[in-house]
């Protein structure tokens, strides 16, 4: 079963109860990989629960698709144990690497895009969709670099990546705008020719800014409400892909429900005027 | 052990667990109330990192050596021995 | 020629040192250091709130800054080897108990034990507390009864008063006086999820280490009786029962 075309939230224990409460109005629930993979207690009992009311979507964030090395075996296979365990309905990872050498730097870092990287990028996707046994979405990432080695646009990187292993893609609108910006390049023009056809999932999020000399410098800090211009961007996207699941991502600094549950249930707003529009001009 | 003292322990413990038998765990029955909330410090230390696919706007990559002074509980808490932090005499040798 | 084991390489260490691995650029190329510095931002801090999550009375004892510059160095010595970021830091207290600013707080490396301790039993399989008929049917006959403990738990003897040096930097902790006897600190997580932490008398502990290693509860008794002459196994026993930490043998569980 794919993710419902609806709002979602990512799950973070001290809303638990929240969110039990509020099963018939979230999408579905998403959570971190890595932090299922101890061996049992609180956090595989509050999931066993949540999964038995919502629609699951597990997000990894430590398989280091981008990077140099071979996958880590064991981490893989603790990655299919839990897909197992829960069936969620979508699983996700990113463009990017986070390992090197057997040391985790647990950030999401950049890659060069080369037809080198696309080959190993590639290659560790469909390893991945091999182990697990199902087809994975690849998030777009939040850049602050760019490469003078870089050969290939990131949405042509992606595309392709997409049209040699069958997998999807997360397409992450803060970071759309976040990368847009820090690079001095048009938002709008990246989602034109973003592969939207295989679009599973949407990521809203927060980010901070900060001030160099040419311009702002955007983080993804997950840390606040989504930026007024990223709602923009995200009608505007809605409006060429009809619904989608959207999940909205707050990692630091997590507000209490009732301010979490209000961005939710904005991005559900923009969610029914678009399949609104669309029942309206198909009647 | 003597034989005696086995079987005196041996009724102490056949009394123990009958003890138990009827000794509710607690917060039996109650396992659907609300584990989410954490007391800062308690569980939640337990979880360990957590993971996060977002950055931080936040600075720090220099472990400067001017902060290596302790300036916690542990430079005011109370120690039996009268003294404010070692537990023992200095034996150690201090950075070069 | 790959190209990319090499970028990574440089990348990696540039993390660390500050050196900008080769090719970076950015419209405004003079802004290319700032740029890669939210990078090593993001790394250097994501790791130290790792640590600090997982240590944190031993942050609170040291304090904010001198935790955040020594983790720093952690850090750097002891990458974590996996993204699942709660098995990180088994090494540190062995780091603190080396570390020559902590010299004059040698009890430092205790407390990050039964701190790591805690991570272990937080995150221990799950194991279901016994059923009340098997105590029973054990009650008949002590001297084969086995009973098994539950995954979390954990007995750790202490070369200091670590366990009420530990309760006392807890959230609203009174200050009690505290004996400069060394500890044992007993570990285990309750059918709440709660993962509390007690002090343990040799006898209860030997009578604990006694039934993890598969002995009959007699046999437990008797090793506690030899370390602690007048030792009564009933209150931890029944302690242990509240706790939901009894479970049935692991060879018939």
């Amino acid at each position: 079963m794919p993710l419902p075309a609806s709002a979602g939230v990512g799950f973070k224990p001290e809303h638990f109860d929240h969110i039990r409460a509020s099963a018939p109005r979230l999408g579905f629930v998403e959570v971190h990989a890595e932090n299922y993979m101890g061996a049992g207690g609180l956090p595989h009992h509050q999931l066993g629960l949540l999964r038995r009311d919502h629609a699951l979507s597990v997000h990894g964030v430590g398989l280091s698709i981008g990077g140099a090395d071979a996958l880590n075996g064991d981490h893989l296979a603790r990655l299919k144990t839990l897909c197992d365990r829960y069936q969620p309905d979508s699983f996700s990872e990113h463009l990017a690497w986070s390992s090197h050498g057997g040391d985790y730097l647990n950030d999401l870092l950049p890659l060069p895009y080369t037809e080198e990287t696309l080959e190993q990028v590639c290659r560790h996707v469909s390893q991945v969709q091999e182990v697990l046994g199902r087809r994975m979405l690849l998030e777009n990432p939040s850049t602050y670099v760019l490469f003078e080695q870089s050969s290939i646009p990131e949405t042509e990187f992606l595309a392709e990546v997409v049209r040699r292993t069958g997998c999807g893609l997360l397409l992450d609108v803060n970071n759309v705008f976040v990368s847009a910006t820090n690079h001095r390049t048009d938002a709008m023009a990246y989602v034109a020719a973003f592969p939207i056809h295989a679009v599973g999932e949407i990521h809203l999020g927060g980010h901070a800014e900060e001030e160099l000399p040419s311009g702002p410098l955007l983080i993804d800090a997950h840390g606040t409400p989504v930026a007024h211009p990223v709602w923009a961007l995200y009608a505007a996207v809605l409006a060429k892909t009809g619904p989608l699941p959207t999940l909205i991502e707050w990692d630091n600094d997590v507000p209490p429900w009732p301010e979490l549950l209000a961005e939710v249930l904005r991005a559900q707003s923009l969610l029914d005027q678009v399949s609104e529009a669309r029942l309206a001009r198909a009647s | 052990m003597t034989v005696k003292s086995t079987l005196a322990l041996g009724a102490t413990l056949a009394c123990a667990l009958s003890t138990m038998a009827v000794t509710a765990a607690h917060a039996e029955g109650e396992m659907e109330k609300c584990y989410g909330v954490a007391e800062a410090g308690k569980n939640d230390c337990a979880a360990g990192a957590g993971t996060t696919c977002a950055g931080t706007s936040k600075v720090d990559f220099q472990g400067n050596a001017w902060k290596l002074v302790p300036v916690g509980t542990c430079t005011t808490m109370k120690l039996p021995d009268g003294r404010m932090g070692s537990l023992e005499a200095l034996t150690r040798d201090l950075p070069a | 020629m790959p190209a990319h084991p090499d970028f990574v390489f440089a990348f990696a260490a540039g993390l660390v040192d500050g050196t900008l691995p080769p090719g970076l650029t950015a419209k405004a190329p003079d802004e290319v250091t700032r740029r890669f510095a939210v990078y090593r931002n993001n790394v250097a801090v994501s790791l130290a709130a790792g640590l600090s999550r997982r240590f944190p009375v031993i942050e609170r004892l040291v304090g904010p800054e001198f935790f955040a510059a020594m983790g720093q160095i952690y850090l750097q010595r002891h990458r974590p080897k996996s993204p699942v970021l709660h098995e990180w830091g088994d090494s540190f207290p062995g780091f603190l108990a080396a570390f020559p600013p902590l010299a004059a707080y040698p009890y430092m490396a205790d407390v990050a034990r039964i701190e790591v301790a805690r991570g272990r039993a937080y995150h221990a399989a799950d194991a279901d507390p016994i059923a009340t008929d098997h105590l029973l049917a054990a009650a008949a006959d002590p001297g084969r009864a086995r009973l098994g403990l539950h995954p979390s738990v954990q007995v750790l003897p202490l070369a200091h008063p670590a366990v009420s040096i530990w309760a006392a930097n807890q959230p609203g902790a009174k200050t009690e006086p505290m004996s400069a006897d060394p500890e044992i600190a007993l570990v285990l997580r309750d059918t709440r999820f709660d993962v509390p932490v007690a002090a343990l008398g040799p006898g209860d502990a030997a009578l604990i280490v006694a039934l993890q290693q598969g002995q009959t509860l007699l046999t437990a008794a008797q090793a506690a009786a030899e370390i602690a002459p007048e030792h009564d196994p009933h209150p931890i026993l029944i302690r242990l029962k509240q706790a939901g930490v009894i479970t049935l043998p692991k060879d018939i569980a």
